[in-house]
């Protein structure tokens, strides 16, 4: 099972982390693969601190456990690096993409000690200047495609302009906004 | 034809009922039963089904529902799951002794105190000697080709048992995974109508169904409910035959995974099987013979196909993801070991309660006990035989 990539997702409950993580084992379906997306439930707020997986791999995966050794985390909410461990097991090989507008080196002090790939995002304001309103899911979406690499970037562009198409029919404004932040997203992601 | 989708557990049974299209279902539509309900709701404003959706007032009355609708010649489901099924509880052992083929959809979730709304089989372990047929599933393809053989199992003439298929909460029901649908055509015929020789209002042999029964009648009745369960094994196997031919996908009353030449076994129900699967896979890429078997039927118990599968193995590790409180193991323990009494050379058993309340566990977890399994194997000493892993506080394994 070696070649099952692993992401783990913290978020807060409210911002979209656990859709994020639907959305992305939706892409990866779409391009063949087999995919596992299932957020942990525990008492469900607005606010609290929220986790979500996915198990992305050519071969169907049977394992059904939650992920302790992630390749990849992806942080929705930049105030859960104080409240939550979010690099534990994370691996040194992999990365961990954060929604800031800081820099991954401003960032880094606060990762206990993660020597592996730190990526930011500012999903704040790509949601903000392509949709109006603060939805960070969509352009954390993209980030975690283009860093993990699970699906190829233009496919990922074909593939949610389709799902928009579908879901939006009667709002093209909706489809444009959320298009816009993806290509964005996909640009700006910042390495460290 | 099978067409490649991606739905979450309960998703897939939704579905599944869809293509079923069930005359009735009765259900509560909200917290503690499932997002089942909800989605089939859907399917019926929409008029994809022509199902009267019963939105009841209490899961007691879900059943009831059920059961008076079965009664009438209908076929009906529920879907529910924890407290929900608490609720249902006499209801269950009606429904069951009436010999009404009622198909429940249940995600299993802890029967709480304190409250906790995860995994666990504690709510379906509980209604074990209710007298319905339960079967399990590991992953969202197995709760939807359960579902589908469900009612070809309990509507059989030898059987006329209600039937619950149980899967894994949030684990299964919660989690999106790939999952390979059949033909809505194909579906119809494999489940076919539902034509009951009685019914209540059958014009030239009109029923009561459910009245008082006296002691000079009960235990006869009671003895062919019992004989019905037996009866069961064989309907399972056959209706799992034929949907094979039709699916390519094979099941019977247990998966024996790996166990021709294994040394040590796991017996154990559900999504965990999964997991374990995968250490059987890493340990036996290090050349050790391990195996497990992964129950799917529970009612009727395979208790003589188990002996005989288990009957090669030095050591049995028995997981019970439900705690009964008996003092002496969980309920999946007490039957296999039970089974492997008749065998004269058995294998040491020990028993591991586990996931209560959604506690995790996880590949390294039962590399740990396929150790121990090698070690009772090899020094011929059981040890404590009663166990709760990953227990946290000290002196909380024993």
């Amino acid at each position: 099972m070696k070649d099952v990539v692993e992401i783990r997702w913290h978020g807060r409950g409210g911002q979209g982390a656990k859709t994020a993580c639907l959305l992305l084992a939706e892409v990866a379906f779409n391009s063949g693969m087999y995919v596992q997306g299932f957020p942990e439930y525990g008492p469900e707020r607005m606010g609290a601190p929220i986790t979500a997986y996915n198990r992305i791999s050519r071969e169907r995966c049977s394992v059904h456990s939650n992920i302790y050794s992630p390749n990849f985390v992806v942080v929705v909410d930049e105030t859960l690096l104080k409240a939550v461990d979010v690099t534990n097991g994370l691996k040194e090989d992999g990365a961990i993409i954060i929604n800031s507008e800081k820099t991954p080196e401003e960032l880094r002090p606060l990762l206990r000690g993660y020597q592996g790939k730190v990526y930011t995002i500012d999903a704040r304001k790509i949601s903000e200047e392509a949709m109006g309103r603060y939805f960070p899911n969509t352009p954390m979406l993209a980030a975690a495609v283009k860093v993990s690499n699970v699906v190829d970037s233009d496919h990922f562009i074909r593939d949610m302009e389709a799902s928009f198409r579908h879901k939006f029919a009667s709002k093209p404004h909706v489809i444009d906004g959320n298009m816009r932040a993806i290509r964005q997203s996909l640009e700006e992601v910042c390495a460290g | 034809m099978t067409i490649r989708n991606r739905l979450s557990g309960n998703e897939a049974i939704a579905y599944a009922m869809k293509q079923i299209n069930p005359d009735v279902m009765g259900a509560f539509p909200i917290t503690p039963s499932t997002e089942i309900p909800q989605y089939f709701s859907t399917y019926v404003a929409n008029g994809e089904v022509d199902t009267e959706f019963v939105a009841v007032e209490s899961e007691h009355s879900a059943m009831t529902t059920c059961m008076a609708a079965q009664a009438a010649g209908g076929r009906a489901v529920t879907a529910t799951s924890s407290a929900g099924m608490a609720l249902m509880w006499e209801m269950l052992y009606v429904a069951a002794s009436s010999r009404l083929p009622v198909t429940m959809a249940l995600v299993n979730r802890a029967l709480t105190g304190p409250i906790n709304i995860n995994c666990d089989h504690s709510d379906s372990m509980g209604a074990r000697d209710s007298g319905w047929i339960q079967l399990y599933s590991e992953t969202n393809q197995e709760a939807y080709d359960n579902f589908i053989q469900a009612m070809p199992i309990g509507e059989s003439d030898e059987v006329r048992l209600p039937v619950m298929v149980c899967q894994d909460g949030f684990i299964t029901s919660h989690a999106v995974e790939n999952i390979e649908l059949l033909d809505d055509g194909d579906v119809k015929r494999f489940v076919g109508e539902y034509a009951p020789e009685n019914y209540l209002l059958k014009k030239e042999n009109p029923l009561a169904i459910g009245p008082y029964d006296i002691s000079n009648y009960y235990m006869e009745h009671k003895k062919q409910q019992a004989e019905a369960m037996k009866n069961a094994k064989a309907v399972i196997l056959s209706v799992a035959k034929q949907f094979e031919e039709l699916s390519g996908r094979s099941y019977g009353l247990f998966e024996a995974y790996e166990m021709e030449d294994a040394e040590v076994a796991l017996v154990l129900i559900g999504s965990s099987a999964g997991t374990a699967k995968e250490t059987v896979r890493r340990m036996r890429g290090e050349g050790k013979k391990v195996g497990l078997v992964k129950i799917r039927v529970f009612r009727p118990f395979p208790m003589e196909e188990l002996a005989e599968t288990l009957s090669k193995v030095s050591a049995v590790a028995v997981m019970d993801k439900a705690e009964s409180f008996s003092a002496c193991g969980g309920p999946l323990f007490a039957e296999v070991r039970s089974a492997l009494y008749d065998l004269e050379r058995r294998p040491k058993a020990i028993n591991y309660v586990y996931g209560l309340g959604g506690r995790d566990i996880c590949v390294e977890d039962f590399a740990m006990i396929y150790g121990q399994l090698f070690e009772i194997a090899k020094t011929g000493e059981t040890g404590p035989v009663y166990r709760h892993i990953g227990q946290r506080e000290l002196g909380g394994d024993r």
